[in-house]
Formats: C-alpha cells, sequence, structure tokens
C-alpha cells in the first residue's frame, strides 16, 4: 500500500473522558489513502518541548463518506498530551497507512471475536466495520478498568454485538476479558486483540488453549514507523521483525510468547 | 540554479546530502516519500559478513531533542545483500554506498572484497564507530592502531572509495582521523552516535536492553559541529559531515565548519522527506548569498 507524507486538519477535537481524546482529521488536499484495519499512523508532534519523534497511532477508524481519519489519543505522555490539545483548525503532518493489519478470515461463516482493553480498542473498531461490511458475524469484548475507560460503544454497536468488563465492576462482567461468560457461551473461530500486553497474552494463551486463530496487535517503542532503524523489533519464529513493518499485527503463532 | 555537485575523492556527488547508515534502511523503505534520485548519495545499513540478530528488544528510547539507540548491527550479511537487497535497489540513481562493520581488520576486508564487483556501489563506509556491539566497531575507532588496522586490511583488497566513520568517542579525533588518511582512506565521516544511557527512575531500570546506546539527533550538533572542524582542520582528505542536522541551515554549518558533503540521519524519521528540503535550501542559501557552488563554502567559515 502506498504510503504518504500528508498534511492533516483537525476537524474534531472530542473530550472521551480526562485521559483520552477522538481526534477527526481531514487530508488537506481531500484525498483520504487506501489503509487496512490495524494499520497505523505516524503523527508529527507540535507544541511540545520534550517530544522528538513521531507518534505513532494506530487507526481508529477511517470514514470515506465524510474523507475524516479517527484517531483515539491516550494522554500518555508529553507527546500524546500535546496531541490531545490540538485546537480545531490546526494543521499537522501525518505519514500513513504504516505497517500491517489485521487479516480477514476466508470462510465467511466464522465467527470473529474482537477484543481489546483501554485505548487498544483503537484499531478494533475499523476492523469491526471491514469485518461486517464483507458479512462476517462480529462481536466485541472490550475491556477497561472502569466504565470511564470505555470509549465509543455506541460506534462499535454499529457494527456488531458489544460484550463488556470492568475490573471495577461499574459496567459489564467485572473482571478481565478472558474472564467473560460469552468465551463459555459461543465458539469463536478468530480473535484479533489489541490492548496491554498482559492483557494480549492472557487472550493469545486462550485462543491457544482452544485451538483459535488469533491475531494481536503490538506497540513497540518505535522511531521511524518505516522498517528502516530496526528499532522496535519482536523476537518472533523468523527472528526479530519490526513491529512497524512487519506488524504492528502479528498471528501469535509467529511469536515467542511464553503462553 | 547553483551547482550543487561535490566529489569524494573518486566519487561524484550530484549533491552534498546524503542519508546516513541505519536510519534510511536501503532506500526502498523510503522509495514512497522521498524522491530518492535526488540525494547524493545513500548509506546502507551496516552489514557484516555473517548475520546478526542485533541486540534484544527494548533499543531505543527517546531523549530531550534526540534519541538513544541500541540497535546492534542486525543484518542479514553480506551475500545476502548481493543477493536479495542489491538487485533491488541498484538502478536508484544516486551513490549506494555500504556501510560496513566486522570483527576483526579481516571481515572488514572480506566484506569489502565480495562488494568489490558490484558495479553500482561506488563505495564502502568503513563503520570503526558503532557503540552497540562488543566487537565490530567502536573497538577499533577508539585507538589510532586500531583504526589504522582496518583501514590498512581493506585498502589491500578494496581499491574504489573508501570512507571511514569515526567514533566520537575518543580524545582527539583528529588523531584518528589522521591515522585512518595515512593508511589510506578517501575520506572521513564523523560523527557516529554518542555512547549515552538513561534510566527509568520509576521502575529503576535502564530504558535499553544493552544499559548504554548511542545518543544520535539535534542534542548532539554542536559537539559534532566542533569536531568536523577539527578534524577538518588536520587532514586533507574530504571530511564528510553529520551529527543532528536536522534542516537545510544544519547543513550549511557542517558545510561551513570544512565538511565536503552532509548525512542526514535521525531527522528523517521525524520528516521523511527532509533531505529534499535541505537540497533545496542549500540551493536556495547559494544563491541568496550570490555563490555559484557549494565549494564555496565548505570550510567557508569567517
Amino acid at each position: 500500500m502506498k504510503k504518504f507524507a500528508k498534511d492533516f486538519i483537525v476537524k474534531d477535537n472530542v473530550t472521551l473522558s480526562s485521559a483520552y481524546a477522538l481526534l477527526r482529521l481531514a487530508p488537506v488536499d481531500g484525498i483520504l489513502p487506501e489503509m487496512q484495519a490495524g494499520q497505523f499512523v505516524q503523527v508529527e508532534v507540535k507544541g511540545s518541548k520534550t517530544t522528538y519523534l513521531r507518534r505513532p497511532i494506530s487507526v481508529n477508524f477511517a470514514d470515506y463518506d465524510d474523507g475524516l481519519l479517527w484517531l483515539l489519543v491516550r494522554n500518555a505522555g508529553d507527546g500524546t498530551h500535546a496531541m490531545i490539545e490540538m485546537q480545531v483548525g490546526e494543521v499537522v503532518n501525518i505519514v500513513l497507512p504504516l505497517g500491517h493489519g489485521f487479516t480477514s478470515p476466508s470462510d465467511k461463516s466464522e465467527s470473529v471475536l474482537l477484543t481489546g482493553g483501554g485505548v487498544g480498542v483503537a484499531p478494533l473498531l475499523f476492523f469491526g466495520k471491514t469485518l461486517k461490511d464483507a458479512d462476517f458475524n462480529v462481536s466485541f469484548l472490550l475491556g477497561a478498568k472502569s466504565e470511564k475507560d470505555l470509549l465509543e460503544l455506541d460506534e462499535f454497536r454499529k457494527y456488531g454485538e458489544v460484550f463488556i468488563t470492568t475490573e471495577d465492576g461499574s459496567l459489564g462482567e467485572r473482571g478481565f476479558v478472558t474472564m467473560h461468560s460469552v468465551l463459555k457461551q459461543r465458539h469463536f473461530s478468530k480473535i484479533a486483540c489489541c490492548g496491554p500486553t498482559p492483557m494480549m497474552k492472557a487472550v493469545a494463551k486462550y485462543a491457544k488453549a482452544n485451538d483459535i486463530d488469533c491475531e494481536v496487535s503490538l506497540e513497540n517503542v518505535m522511531a521511524c514507523g518505516l522498517g528502516a532503524c530496526l528499532c522496535c523489533v519482536e523476537d518472533t519464529v523468523d527472528g526479530n521483525l519490526c513491529v512497524c513493518k512487519e506488524g504492528p499485527v502479528f498471528n501469535i503463532k509467529r511469536l515467542k510468547w511464553q503462553i | 540554479m547553483a551547482d550543487l555537485r561535490v566529489n569524494i575523492g573518486a566519487l561524484k556527488l550530484k549533491n552534498p546530502v546524503m542519508t546516513a547508515s541505519g536510519t534510511f534502511g536501503y532506500g526502498e523503505e523510503f522509495a514512497d516519500l522521498v524522491n530518492l534520485d535526488r540525494l547524493g548519495g545513500i548509506l546502507v545499513k551496516g552489514t557484516t559478513l555473517n548475520a546478526r540478530e542485533g541486540n534484544p528488544y527494548p533499543r531505543m528510547v527517546e531523549t530531550p531533542s534526540g534519541m538513544l539507540n541500541a540497535v546492534g548491527l542486525q543484518n542479514h550479511g553480506v551475500d545476502y545483500f548481493i543477493s536479495e537487497i542489491y538487485p533491488r535497489i541498484k538502478d536508484i540513481d544516486t551513490n549506494i554506498i555500504v556501510n560496513v562493520s566486522g570483527a576483526s581488520p579481516d571481515d572488514y576486508a572480506e566484506v569489502c572484497r565480495r562488494l568489490l564487483p558490484l558495479e553500482h556501489i561506488p563505495a564502502v563506509e568503513i563503520n570503526i564507530s558503532c557503540p552497540n556491539v562488543k566487537q565490530g566497531g567502536m573497538a577499533f575507532g577508539v585507538t589510532c592502531e586500531g583504526a589504522a588496522s582496518v583501514v590498512k586490511a581493506v585498502r589491500k583488497v578494496y581499491d574504489k572509495t573508501m570512507i571511514v566513520k569515526l567514533s566520537p568517542n575518543v580524545t582527539d579525533i583528529a588523531a584518528i582521523a589522521r591515522a585512518a588518511e595515512d593508511e589510506g582512506a578517501d575520506a572521513v565521516s564523523l560523527t557516529n552516535t554518542f555512547l549515552g544511557m538513561a534510566i527509568n527512575t520509576e521502575t529503576r531500570r535502564p530504558y535499553l536492553s544493552t544499559i548504554t546506546g548511542g545518543l544520535s539527533g539535534a542534542c548532539i550538533r554542536p559537539i559534532a559541529v566542533r569536531m568536523v572542524w577539527q578534524v577538518a582542520n588536520a587532514v586533507k582528505i574530504p571530511v564528510i559531515g553529520l551529527g543532528g542536522i536536522m534542516n537545510g541551515r544544519d547543513a550549511v554549518e557542517f558545510l561551513l565548519a570544512g565538511a565536503t558533503a552532509v548525512q542526514v540521519g535521525t531527522a528523517n524519521f521525524i520528516d521523511p522527506s527532509v533531505t529534499e528540503k535541505i537540497i533545496d535550501y542549500i540551493d536556495d542559501y547559494l544563491n541568496r548569498h550570490n555563490l555559484n557552488s557549494v565549494a564555496d563554502i565548505v570550510g567557508g567559515m569567517l
């Protein structure tokens, strides 16, 4: 997929809670590049005294009807803080699309579970839409610390049934996603997961034990985003691979996780 | 349009702007974002005799106006480069220069011997300055004897342009540059990264798996400019300047300090097409100052 370095204008900046913002951006040239669910972008950071490199942010949604790129940003440090402070009308340069995204199952009868936690749910929205458009049966299993950390629930409900866990029990079932009752009640033939590493490892362990095809999206610290600097490598069965180029989505069979 | 051409030994560059090894892959990673044919040269990823897996993750941490890396020369080895990568990149209309590392002078020489027949590789850059591997680099670059031993071994087998990339982690970089010149190096490039370290104070662990790593980015530029100036005053061969060049102004600063050409590294991560902007800036700068060619500003500090 061809990559671009494009200027985008902030059309909308919605605070989802104290720690999260949804940025909707329009390419200045009006052409939103083709991209795949699970791919990410590298956003130039302006207005931070300490941030030097771009910030890798996964594609939350590509709205081709309105020509908007959605980025769900968690306030995780100075760089992302500067991003969520961006004002409507501000212009920012974005390199996109980067990496390899999620793969759709070959058989339309397959039931797909998209599960994630915290800001990790971001790429699952676009993947859910992609799958629904292709007539797959999609379910979302979203986990968070608390109700206030659950993001975009109304958006997710457009594309599939939504199951919820929170660690404090404020919404859905109490506990982690891997403890949700739906996993005992239904059979899923594919799982796509994005979230904190301990969560992804728990989901991968469940998938492996139940012989379910499973992809996870990694977020190793990276610099170039293009597969050039070799900083973000993950140890895989094929050696050290760049998460930014060969990933960020990997089938768990390729990872050397101890699960 | 000013004359942007410069020569590094027998090597002819259409302009003085090249990309630094390890920051630009093999060029092809940037092909969608940069017109590679416009570049003066591409220094491809450090290449060794045998494949190397590099260091464990984590290999990078951002620091004020820069970053530390500890990649550790991950590459598939010279034979893979020749059979798989070279055919894909050989027709880019620029100077493709291979950065070479090794664990012994014989290693370096053998890699260069294998690269010599490649028509579209007009030069090598001998890396005696990688701070991230125990052998394969800096061990040779921190003494005059070590530098001389590698340059001598390569010179015996390689008659195209040899650039020697110097480590800044030394007491007297000019002395190392002279040692390389005395053994027949055609040019020196400097600086490689500065040895640095950062600790996560919450976890009390180092950010890098190797504890220490190489510091690059704008934060090192004034030190690199100083070293380029010192070396340019100490040797007769051309000097290639690098270290924290973020824009055209910075590139001109290195030329004024005595560099004949420059390499751009970390800045490629922040703006993938920064090299093209730097080329345009230099052209504009020369026109603005009523100068005809890049040669008019090399070492042109008043």
